[in-house]
């Protein structure tokens, strides 16, 4: 086994996922399966190969500091699921 | 004469000699959606009002003169893509009432240039599958034979072009979600260079391989799309500063004396017979052209579909950490405090397969296991660009299917994560290594189903892809084929 049950459950709340006892039955077994077959890449020899990152040479991409319109909080708000005057709304944070 | 079945250049031409508007072409093509639509399924929502308005400004221009290269052309956009006032959902419930406050860049060229845009296409969740059977809004079905899946991630996008209910669209492909459906569906699809076409406003599955890209009904208006959606964009920092060539001069060069790779990694055991023989009459009418097609290794083709299994979903466990019910999107009722308010509303907003995705990618990224698998996959990665640049060093273009069999019965592989990952094995290289790739009809079944050959070039060389595709659009003399509706 690659993974195990507890496993699937740690990487859930990495995940921020919740899922039910068959759910994570079922994710491990094919998790598994997953990860066995990625197994096969340690047939490669990739000793001293420079991990790749991006397919395309770039530089940083800099930009003058020019300050520029942004939305502005109605349309920042505008999709929010609960919004309070200009703010976003959650659940309690702090105790 | 039906206007939704003509091309892009053919309507152009129509349209320069006043012999038709652009409303006649919007109407047509609501007519064929009024009359399909019902059982293929391409579209998440349609734009109907808005079009037939963009419709009349345009037929304004037309009559002043001002003709641009896809004035009053309807075209139709993957529900990746935002679009300012209009819903954008990417196939998740997640983003099921996300109304984006922007334009992305590639909407913005595609306006610029005159287009009138039909409505947002269906897709696999997040762009997460091989099928269209994952989107949140239900299925898509091939319209050349509807107990089928179109292929995916584009699938709306690809059965949209196919049925006739838009005359292009805009898909995105991250492994072969623009290739894979238009082979399926027996249209052109084309994935540019990474760094190409800009991804501002592309909503993000895995930012290293995404890329954006048309379908269309044949090569030259491939070509007249890439002229649209090229160039580089100041509010995207991976798009390139190149030049970009005018991809329509490219249609009638020919390919004489061209090298043509014919990669033996990708032509295996497991490929349906029908495609190999159409894959073999391919590889007859390339030389036919003047071409030489040679044998070539890509020596890390097998490890392909490992690497991008790692990346991808290690890219997008960390795309997709944004939805949290805070900002845009659905949230879930009754949490008690904010962890669980966010594991609420990720575990009910997002499906099965994006939670499979974000729980590989979680772990593979997790403390412990870092280097095993996302470092690993990256190295590999490198190897795999460099078998390209050795064989790029030696050819113009590679040919290869585009994949392995024609479209799977809906349902097929729903159950099986990894034989549906198998989908995309021959276009998953291409997204690793940065480089463009053009899937073309290439004939169809006994069965009727739809064949698609892929050719793929060097970095920036999309007009080579367009030029060989032409040629060989051009004299493969296939059989001509409708969907039967």
């Amino acid at each position: 086994m690659k993974i195990t049950k507890e496993e699937v459950e740690y990487v859930a709340h990495l995940a921020r996922l919740d899922f039910s006892e068959a759910e994570k039955s079922k994710f491990t077994s094919q998790l598994n399966d997953i990860l066995m077959y990625m197994e096969k890449l340690n047939q490669v020899d990739t000793a001293g190969v420079e991990p790749m990152s991006h397919a395309i040479a770039l530089q940083n991409a800099f930009r003058d500091d020019i300050v520029k319109d942004s939305l502005g909080n109605d349309l920042s708000l505008s999709n929010a699921p609960e919004a309070r005057g200009p703010f976003f709304r959650v659940p309690k944070v702090i105790e | 004469m039906i206007l939704n079945r003509l091309t892009i250049h053919e309507l152009q031409k129509l349209i320069r000699s006043q012999e038709i508007t652009s409303s006649d072409i919007v109407k047509s093509v609501f007519e064929r959606i009024d009359a399909v639509e019902g059982r293929v399924h391409a579209y998440i929502t349609l734009m109907k009002e808005y079009a037939f308005a963009e419709a009349a400004k345009a037929d304004k221009d037309i009559k002043a003169g001002n003709i641009k290269p896809l004035t009053g052309i309807p075209i139709a956009l993957k529900d990746i893509v935002c679009t300012k006032g209009f819903l954008t959902t990417c196939g998740s419930h997640i983003l099921h009432n996300y109304i984006p406050p922007y334009n992305a860049t590639v909407v913005e060229k595609l306006k610029d240039a005159g287009a009138v845009f039909t409505g947002k296409t269906n897709m696999d969740e997040f762009a997460m599958g091989s099928s269209t059977e994952t989107s949140y809004f239900g299925i898509t079905r091939n319209p050349y034979a509807l107990d089928r899946i179109p292929g995916g991630s584009s699938g709306g996008s690809a059965a949209a072009v196919a049925a006739d209910e838009c005359i292009a669209s805009i898909g995105s492909d991250t492994g072969g979600s623009i290739r894979q459906p238009a082979a399926l569906c027996s249209v052109v699809g084309m994935k540019p260079t990474y760094g190409r076409v800009s991804r501002f406003g592309l909503i993000a599955f895995a930012s290293s391989l995404d890329q954006i890209g048309p379908f269309t009904k044949d090569v030259e208006d491939c070509a007249i799309m890439m002229n649209a959606i090229a160039g580089y964009d100041p509010r995207e920092s991976t798009s390139v500063p190149l030049d970009v060539p005018d991809y329509t001069a490219c249609i009638s060069r020919g390919i004489d004396g061209w090298k043509v790779g014919i990669p033996k990694e990708y032509f295996i055991e497991g490929i349906d017979p029908e495609v190999m023989e159409a894959m073999q009459k391919a590889i007859k009418t390339i030389e036919g052209l003047g071409a030489a097609c040679v044998e070539i290794s890509l020596p890390h083709t097998e490890y392909c579909l490992a690497v991008y299994y790692i990346i991808a979903p290690a890219e997008a466990s960390s795309n997709l950490a944004r939805y949290d019910g805070v900002k845009y999107g659905f949230r879930a009722q009754d949490s008690s405090d904010l962890l669980d308010m966010y594991k609420k509303t990720r575990s009910a907003g997002f499906g099965a397969e994006v939670k499979r995705r974000i729980m590989i990618g979680t772990y593979a990224l997790s403390s412990g296991y870092y280097d095993a698998y996302y470092k690993k996959a990256s190295q590999v990665r490198a190897l795999i660009k460099r078998d390209f640049e050795e064989a790029f060093a030696t050819c113009d273009a590679i040919l290869t299917p585009t994949s392995p069999t024609p479209a799977f019965k809906i349902g097929e592989k729903m159950d099986d994560p990894l034989q549906m990952y198998l989908s995309d094995i021959f276009t998953i290289s291409t997204n690793l290594a940065g480089i463009p790739g053009i899937s073309v009809p290439c004939g169809f079944t006994k069965g009727g189903l739809p064949i698609g050959a892929q050719f793929l070039a060097g970095h920036f060389e999309e007009g080579k892809l367009i030029q060989i595709a032409a040629a060989f659009e051009k004299h493969a003399n296939l059989e001509k084929r409708r969907p039967v509706l």
